[in-house]
């Protein structure tokens, strides 16, 4: 039964289960293919973080001499970089399921979520080997027996953050590329709005420097919690490296409501685009 | 039987031009007529009718308009139609790529749609994960692929290059490899646009066997979009004929090819209106144009058809003029000779006098592959010296569309040469 028009909330879940498989494929293959025909491989994978680690190090440690609250510089930058990254990651990924796959899409049916969240979860495989990095580095520390490990249970949280950050991100993505099928300008603007936010999430930075900060009379703290990815973020870095303080959990639900409220819109506009994207793209 | 496939008064609207800067305004419009003031859509009533060659007044065309048919369960049906008569189009909104404007479609069981062999394949890939990648796809489970994987394999004859990355295969492993994945899907429906036209002749006949199989053996409906007259025939029991987005004909195989062929029996610029006659003008050819053997109007021929050409002619002779020659020189679209029609080889002495008549060539169970072939012509005094009477360059062009020459529904490709040689075969064991 093919109509012109579907009603707004019509979200085949069951047939989006029947291509499993498929999504699985995907993934896989995005893996795969990332590094055929390089030396180290999945390596690469470490070296980014590693790389990113050591310039933040430089710059924002050393030169602009910005705080992390006690915790070991690496670390601290390891532990906003490895998250951030893996939010970046799906968010230009699925930004561009559209467009990158036009081939594909206008040759065949297939779930076109499958392409999203096969990329959400390809990255999680990426976001695990940048992890297990941290956790060595963490080990390490603690073996050393610098105070770093500060491990609390806020840590056990830690399924739940990642949940929300695939969420958030695929949510944003399918929204960006629902929108680019028509008007490519927004691609323009995409990789400068995802690195200016990133300068708007305490990645670098510790949200603690912004307690005491005053913007027109508005507390930028709370300013700043106001970005969905910020409470996420603190919450790990609060379970694993103690620092900061706990955001608090009112902050923590606000970030998971924001975040099935835009995952759900994203996924009806996504669904009327793609009945009809292959005409515009 | 059951109707496996119903359109509805199924139309696809489409816009012409640049998606640009004008377009954020035009959806502006568009999006306040119908969801603020409650009106119909304002663009579907300026459609036109999708016709590539005239400019038209609207920037929306009817890709395909009020589309109504069905097809039972277990038919083969074969959609034919000029280039950009909307067979694709048709072929995209059954296997839901795109979505109709209006009317709606209904379709019973799984439909498996191959309008391009081996979709998703990746360069880095080996030829068994792209087997696993397409066949996903395509909608098969990783179970079902396991269980055709040999099949597959065997298939395909690409056994040996199976764990290679497939950017290293030839082009013709590539589709055989795409097609054996797809020839095992197993769907109620078969969708197939043109995949055949790739690939080898032995590959070819693999394929349309194969299709045979699933329409015949398992009782499995399927829609086949194909400008191979010869495949059509051999697979089809019934045909939609296409025309400028709307549906001119449904009916038996042979009657809508047959349709096809001799719709469009205009003959584009009479010959004498070119500019471009050389010779006195004594005797010219005023119109050519041919027709099949019940004196039908054709404008293409399929190969082992027997055709008549017919060249209208006026002359001004003044006097009683015996020994007149005509010649017709056939080249191949490259210009490359392909042979000379002669009426002192066919042994007709040609005697004129003034007055108009015609001269009809008749060929018998023409010989020759699909391709396009060129005429010119000229005719002069065979018996003196001087000048032509008439000479035209590029007089004609007969289009010649794969047909069943043979009798078997096979010919060859066209690649081995122009010719179609009748020819028996005897098998002698000692």
């Amino acid at each position: 039964m093919i109509k012109p028009k579907n009603r707004l909330f019509e979200i085949n879940i069951k047939e989006l289960w029947d291509y499993r498989d498929l999504i699985s494929l995907f993934a896989k293959r995005n893996i795969i293919t990332q590094y055929k025909q390089t030396v180290l491989g999945p390596l690469w994978f470490l070296v980014q973080p590693a790389l990113s680690v050591i310039m933040y190090m430089v710059v924002f440690g050393g030169i602009a001499g910005i705080p992390t609250d006690g915790v070991p510089r690496p670390l601290f930058y390891l532990a906003g970089t490895c998250m951030w990254q893996y939010f970046s990651d799906c968010l230009s990924k699925t930004s561009n399921t559209f467009v990158d796959n036009a081939g594909i899409f206008g040759k065949v049916y297939f779930p076109r979520l499958a392409m999203p969240i096969a990329n959400v979860l390809s990255n999680l495989v990426r976001f695990g080997i940048q992890l297990g990095l941290f956790l060595v580095v963490y080990a390490i520390y603690a073996l050393v027996g610098e105070s770093a490990a500060h491990f609390n249970w806020y840590a056990l949280l830690f399924p739940v953050l990642v949940l929300m950050m695939a969420g958030l991100a695929l949510g944003f993505g399918i929204l960006f590329s629902s929108m680019t099928t028509k008007y490519r300008d927004l691609q323009v603007l995409f990789s400068f709005g995802v690195s200016l936010w990133m300068y708007a999430t305490p990645i670098v930075y510790p949200l603690s420097q912004t307690k005491s900060m005053y913007w027109n009379g508005i507390h930028v703290h709370k300013l700043m919690c106001l970005n969905p990815v910020t409470p996420i973020i603190e919450t790990f870095k609060y379970g694993f490296l103690g620092c900061g303080d706990f955001v608090g959990w009112r902050w923590l639900i606000y970030s998971f409501v924001f975040m099935v409220a835009l995952l759900t819109f994203g996924v009806v506009v996504f669904n009327k685009v793609q009945r009809s994207f292959m005409d515009t793209v | 039987m059951a109707t496996a496939i119903e359109f509805n008064n199924i139309s696809k609207l489409y816009r012409l031009g640049l998606v640009s800067t004008g377009t954020l305004a035009h959806d502006l419009k568009r999006w306040w007529t119908i969801n603020v003031r409650r009106k119909e859509d304002p663009y579907l009533k300026i459609g036109e009718t999708n016709d590539r060659s005239t400019k038209g007044e609207s920037d929306y065309v009817w890709a395909l308009k009020d589309i109504d048919f069905k097809v039972e369960q277990g038919d083969v049906v074969g959609i034919i139609g000029k280039n950009g008569a909307g067979k694709s189009t048709l072929l995209k909104l059954l296997s839901k790529v795109t979505a109709p404007t209006t009317g709606e479609i209904r379709a019973r069981g799984r439909i498996g749609s191959l309008l391009e062999v081996g979709t998703g394949f990746h360069p880095e890939m080996t030829g068994r994960e792209n087997i696993y990648m397409n066949g996903a796809i395509l909608g098969m489970t990783k179970a079902e692929i396991d269980r055709k994987l040999d099949e597959i394999v065997d298939f395909s004859g690409c056994e040996r290059y199976i764990d290679t990355p497939v950017k290293r295969y030839s082009s013709g492993m590539m589709v055989r490899l795409g097609f054996a994945v797809a020839a095992h899907l197993d769907p109620e429906i078969l969708v197939v646009d043109e995949v055949l036209a790739v690939g080898d002749a032995e590959f070819q006949k693999k394929a349309i066997g194969k299709m045979q199989d699933v329409s015949r053996g398992e009782g499995r409906t399927v829609l086949f979009v194909s400008h191979n007259m010869g495949s059509i025939k051999a697979l089809c029991n019934n045909c939609i004929l296409l025309e400028k987005g709307e549906m001119s004909y449904i009916g038996s195989t042979d009657e809508t090819i047959k349709r096809y062929l001799t719709r469009n029996n205009i003959i584009d610029t009479r010959c004498i209106d070119r500019k471009d006659h050389i010779g006195t003008g004594e005797v010219i050819i005023s119109d050519i144009f041919m027709t099949d053997c019940d004196h039908t109007p054709v404008k293409e021929v399929l190969s082992g058809q027997s055709i008549e050409i017919h060249f209208r002619y006026i002359s001004k002779l003044s006097k009683l003029t015996n020994n007149i020659v005509m010649g017709i020189a056939i080249t191949d679209e490259y210009g490359a000779p392909i042979t000379l029609l002669h009426s002192r080889h066919c042994g007709v002495p040609i005697t004129l006098e003034s007055g108009s008549g015609e001269f009809v060539w008749t060929i018998e169970h023409l010989p020759l592959n699909e391709g396009q072939y060129h005429f010119l012509y000229s005719i002069a005094d065979g018996g003196g010296q001087g000048d032509y009477f008439d000479y035209l360059d590029n007089a004609y062009t007969l289009q010649v569309v794969k047909g069943d020459f043979f009798k078997s529904g096979e010919i060859p490709p066209k690649h081995f040469g122009p010719f179609l040689i009748a020819n028996t075969l005897q098998v002698n064991k000692k």
